[in-house]
């Protein structure tokens, strides 16, 4: 599958229409969504229109810039007007959406075709798209697999070449872990960068909205449509020479998975042999982010949820609702401890960019886990799945800096792993740029491009 | 509250709104209190005051020069 970028120079150079690639993305949502089950609602014939529009559009001379008549998929739980926004949950039966959410309408004025609308886990309440009414999403590297979550329909579709993006919401890792689970590139921008508004919530203090694409590049082009800056073209990569990169040692790599860890220190080598300067460094506080991030995404999940929880308890899948439950027994006093942690660690992860262009760590501790598993080892331990999963991506979500995922290799059995690269706060610009330099050295080696993969 | 008073009390709640299944989560929950009340990030009206309140809680990072 092509690139946005790639589709853009060939649709200008009229060598390819929108019609023609949103029909291609089409076919193969047809052909993949049975198996993969990435779409809760598949949007062909407003597709169809939106891509003839946009190539009459062009043809007169109208162009909306990068995201011009450019396929893309949308997380269920964004507003998009006219459809459902299912959260994957039963609780929203009928619910229609009235207007599109700010950042759909901005992916709008930019001239994006809309495909679909994708499978999540429900409410995004979890990472590994496992309970969702609308059935579980698979990975497409090996079907058996979760694609991670909770936007991991989102993931699925770019993987599978059913989308050129896609949008998601993180809330603890749901947009970088399941990019990390399907071999993509996965953008939290920082925290309040991206409207909020029109999404279903999870936590109103930790929620953020990105996008899951192919390359940095196009992860930069999407990002400025969501803003609203519909003509940006892609930073400038730095020179490599002279990036300065800081590896937080200790909790970030106390539970790594040996093929995980191994493809991390490869991409690191070869930074390193690019003219990278790393240091090693310590944050302060890493034993305090899991129990900060679930008083505060617990207590605020429950308040959105707790009049549902009354009225329509069975309409939940029973994890998510037991889940939710448990945030209405967290106490006021403890939730403003949490948020008293949350600067605490804002601070701590300051000081450790202070110094340095930005963290690289892991993304994901594991490749993909199996649907159905409830622990996973991890060298000789057993973790829960979910809190393994959630362990390298939610201290950001905490601390609200931006962090992109970018795919680091595969493991023997050809499963994704990533590499997270974290900036400062507000300078999501800067950390792309950073990215955009280090991708080729990280993605380097054997990696099929989406749309190879699977079916 | 105490986190043993609140866990006895969260749990027989559960119990009476017909969720037993919660007991395990809320025990977890509990574990996560107990840490989360003992970091060195919280203030406490007995002891001299450990966070910074004010124009250092809003400090806004300057980009790497």
């Amino acid at each position: 599958m092509m690139t946005i970028e790639e589709f853009g120079r060939r649709l200008r150079a009229r060598e390819v229409t929108s019609a023609q690639v949103t029909n291609e993305c089409l076919q193969r949502i047809e052909a993949d969504n049975g198996r993969l089950n990435a779409f809760i609602r598949v949007t062909a014939d407003q597709a169809r229109r939106q891509a003839e529009e946009a190539d009459r559009d062009l043809a007169a001379g109208r162009d909306r810039g990068p995201l011009h008549g450019v396929p893309i998929s949308i997380k269920d739980l964004l507003d998009v007007r006219g459809l459902p926004t299912t959260a994957a949950s039963h609780v929203r039966d009928g619910h229609v959406a009235a207007r599109d959410a700010t950042s759909i309408a901005h992916l709008r004025q930019a001239g994006a075709v809309f495909v679909g609308k994708t499978n999540l886990h429900e409410f995004a309440f979890g990472t590994t798209n496992e309970d969702s009414a609308f059935g579980v999403a698979r990975n497409p590297h090996d079907p058996s697999r979760s694609p991670g979550g909770s936007s991991g329909g989102s993931a699925a579709s770019v993987a599978a070449g059913m989308a050129f993006a896609t949008i998601g919401t993180d809330t603890g890792g749901s947009i970088r872990i399941p990019a990390a689970a399907c071999g993509i590139v996965g953008l939290k921008p920082s925290l309040g960068e991206v409207s909020i508004d029109g999404c279903v919530p999870l936590s109103a203090t930790l929620d953020h909205i990105g996008p899951l694409t192919q390359t940095v590049a196009d992860a930069s082009l999407v990002y400025h449509a969501l803003l609203g800056d519909g003509h940006v073209t892609p930073p400038v990569p730095l020179p490599l020479h002279g990036v300065r990169l800081a590896i937080p040692r200790g909790y970030f790599f106390d539970v790594l998975d040996d093929e995980v860890r191994a493809r991390f220190e490869e991409a690191v080598g070869r930074l390193h042999g690019a003219g990278v300067r790393f240091d090693e460094i310590e944050i302060h506080h890493t034993a305090d982010i899991a129990p900060v991030y679930l008083h505060i995404v617990l207590a605020d999940a429950a308040a959105y949820h707790a009049s549902a929880l009354e009225t329509m308890p069975e309409r939940y899948t029973p994890n998510v609702r037991i889940r939710l439950e448990m945030g209405r027994y967290v106490l006021a006093e403890d939730y403003v401890r949490a948020l008293a942690g949350r600067d605490a660690l804002r601070r701590d992860v300051d000081a450790a960019l202070a110094q340095h262009d930005a963290l690289m760590l892991p993304t994901l501790p594991i490749p993909a886990p199996t649907i159905g598993a409830a622990t996973v080892a991890v060298g000789s331990k057993t973790e829960p799945v979910r809190n393994v999963m959630l362990r390298l991506t939610q201290p950001f979500n905490v601390t609200g800096h931006p962090a992109i995922s970018i795919p680091s290799g595969l493991t023997a059995a050809g499963l994704p792993c990533a590499v997270q690269l974290v900036g400062c706060r507000m300078q999501t610009d800067a950390l792309l740029k950073v990215a955009l330099a280090c991708e080729p050295q990280i993605a380097a080696g054997p990696f099929p491009r989406s749309g190879n993969v699977g079916g | 509250m105490t986190i043993d008073a609140w866990l006895t009390a969260a749990i027989a709640d559960a119990e009476r709104r017909g969720l037993p299944e919660l007991k395990p989560l809320l025990e977890t929950l509990a574990r996560a209190t107990r840490s989360l009340r003992a970091a060195d990030f919280n203030d406490r009206a007995d002891q001299p005051q450990v966070t910074s309140h004010g124009p250092q809680a809003d400090h806004k990072p300057q980009a790497p020069s």
